[in-house]
């Protein structure tokens, strides 16, 4: 079983889905992201929330895949200060909606002013709904940004154990994991970090507090990232247990501290989710054909 | 003495939770109508998580209760988060005088147990006539239990929805695989238009190769009148596996047509059983 959180699920298509649930990918978490295009109203950012607590787990849930979100302004965005200002007055409205399991992703992207004062105003958010926090690491000044973004959230009185810094690499990886945050690496090969790389971490820092996730979006990336980097972890010595934890078990224990997400949701889901939003998983169940239900279709 | 609706579902609700829970919920929606729209939003979502997602237990009496606070409210299945979301919609921003704006921006935003909630509530609103557009949008969800908390065990489409909406819903509801009995008015909202849409909806799934559910001929009514009508329903008694032509037989008995008595007495034993009162729509579902 594989855990991806942090998957941009609203970008892929069905064959993702039952090529990872094939996989054995048991739950994702999509983190509230920019969509490649830049969002100018806060109407289809609220559109955007809805679709990702809504629709976008129902999709998952046909699959046999457990689907769980952040709620968030990304740092991209947040240089639009009217945009920024709506989606900051709604983003209450989302963050306590069912599988929200943090607030993100959010942090630095060019590191301007306004991308700082947002990132605080959302880490009060978190820190008053008692959520963890996804922080996203800039592409770019990727170093002192993810410095920087764990001076900030430390300021404001968040607990390292509360907070997830992703996209990390070879640079940034020792401080992270030396000051008590979760780290988070996204197999994402043309921009942040490969599977054979990965291999080489587990290998140099083993897999406490080591998260690995796909980060798969609507770019050329790979939503088998996680099973991917797994199998290869293996077959190149790293212990199993160290696998489980990276793949699964960390991110169970990072993002379940929203009390939103449960090894049980999966393994044992109650009724009513059965009757409501999620299929059971094929693979536990026999290989089963996963129950797509009969609606109006996309035309 | 009759007792109203928010009253009954706070009964239910603190029989059902802790001492601490129902506390909590009390003090979330005491300013009532002032109630800030941020609070209103994270007591919504609060709720699952301080009382949890139980059934609501409910006996023969809170069900009479039920119906006698609003004629044809049926909490059966709800859930105690559920009903506790419709009280606070009741107890706060129903008390202002803009509850159909809020609704639609309270469904707008809603979570996939929330949409639930609210559109189960839809009967025990104020401005009721309001709420038509919104209570549309529910059954236009793509995600079944939505369209289901509007169409079934509900009693606001049968009073507010025209015959165009109802005649939809009743499609989709074929459409998606969904359940016919439990829509309340199912029989009483019969009408001719919707009659013409199901057999030719029946058509379709024929020409596909597929086959009709047999509620479909219910749906019908009285108004399978017109000779490829009874032709059709002349067919299925003739050749569908055994509830089929159970159905066909009920809608041939139901037939305001003179023409669909002796069509139904090709199957004695059917016609005999439906005189009797062994064969109903009821005894089918």
């Amino acid at each position: 079983m594989y855990i991806d959180p942090h998957a941009h699920m609203i970008s892929r298509t069905t064959n993702d889905y039952e090529a990872m649930a094939a996989a054995g990918i048991v739950a994702v978490i999509e983190p509230a992201f920019w969509v490649g295009q830049p969002r100018t109203y806060v109407g289809t950012y609220i559109d955007y929330l809805s679709a990702i607590v809504g629709w976008e787990r129902f999709r998952a849930g046909q699959f046999g895949i457990r689907h769980y979100c952040t709620a968030g302004l990304n740092s991209k965005e947040a240089n639009n200060e009217e945009l920024a200002e709506g989606v900051m007055e709604i983003l209450p409205r989302f963050a306590l909606k069912d599988g929200v399991v943090a607030i993100g992703e959010i942090g630095y992207d060019e590191q301007t002013p306004l991308e700082d004062k947002y990132f605080r105003a959302q880490l009060e958010l978190a820190k008053e709904l008692e959520l963890p926090v996804m922080i996203h690491t800039p592409h770019r000044d990727k170093k002192r940004g993810t410095t920087r973004s764990m001076d900030v959230a430390l300021e404001h009185g968040l607990d390292p154990s509360q907070v997830i810094v992703d996209h990390n690499n070879e640079e940034t990886v020792a401080e992270v994991l030396q000051r008590g945050f979760w780290a988070a690496f996204s197999i994402y090969p043309s921009t942040k970090m490969g599977d054979a790389r990965m291999v080489q971490l587990l290998k140099q820092y083993g897999a406490e507090r080591i998260i690995v996730d796909s980060a798969c979006d609507w770019g050329v990336s790979e939503p088998l990232g996680v099973p991917k980097t797994a199998e290869l972890a293996l077959k190149s010595g790293v212990p199993e247990r160290h696998v489980r934890m990276a793949c699964y078990e960390n991110a169970l224990a990072a993002y379940g501290r929203s009390g939103q997400m449960r090894e049980s949701d999966w393994l044992d889901p109650p009724p009513i989710d059965q009757r409501t939003l999620y299929a059971g998983n094929s693979i536990l169940r026999g290989g089963r054909e996963p129950h797509v239900e009969r609606h109006e279709g996309g035309e | 003495m009759q007792i109203h609706a928010p009253e009954l579902l706070s009964r239910w609700l603190e029989k059902q939770t802790s001492p601490e829970s129902w506390r909590w919920l009390s003090e979330r929606i005491a300013r009532g109508a002032a109630t800030p729209e941020r609070d209103v939003f994270i007591t919504l979502g609060l709720i699952p998580r301080r009382l949890g997602r139980a059934d609501l237990a409910l006996d023969a009496a809170d069900l009479e209760a039920a119906d006698a606070a609003r004629p044809g409210w049926d909490p059966r299945g709800w859930s105690v988060d559920g009903a506790a979301r419709v009280l606070v919609l009741l107890r706060t921003v129903a008390q202002g005088d803009k509850f159909p704006e809020n609704f639609q921006r309270l469904c707008r935003t809603a979570d996939v147990a929330e949409a639930i909630a609210f559109y189960r509530g839809l009967p025990l609103y104020p401005q009721g006539d309001r709420l038509e557009a919104q209570a549309a949008e529910g059954l236009r969800s793509n995600m079944s239990a939505i369209f289901e908390a509007v169409a079934h065990n509900n009693a606001y489409p049968r009073d507010h929805f025209d015959d165009h909406r109802w005649n939809h819903m009743i499609l989709k509801a074929l459409f998606v695989g969904s359940a016919l009995a439990p829509i309340q008015g199912l029989d009483a909202r019969a009408n001719a238009d919707l009659a013409l849409m199901l057999f030719d909806y029946a058509h379709e799934r024929w020409a596909a190769e597929r086959g009709v559910s047999p509620e479909l001929w219910r749906g019908v009514g009285s108004y399978a009148t017109t000779p490829p009508m009874l032709a059709d329903l002349a067919r299925v008694l003739a050749n569908g596996a055994t509830v089929e032509r159970e159905a066909a037989a009920l809608a041939l008995a139901a037939s305001q047509s003179e023409d669909a008595a002796p069509i139904l007495q090709s199957a004695p034993d059917l016609a005999r059983r439906i005189e009797t009162g062994a064969l109903t729509w009821q005894t089918l579902a």
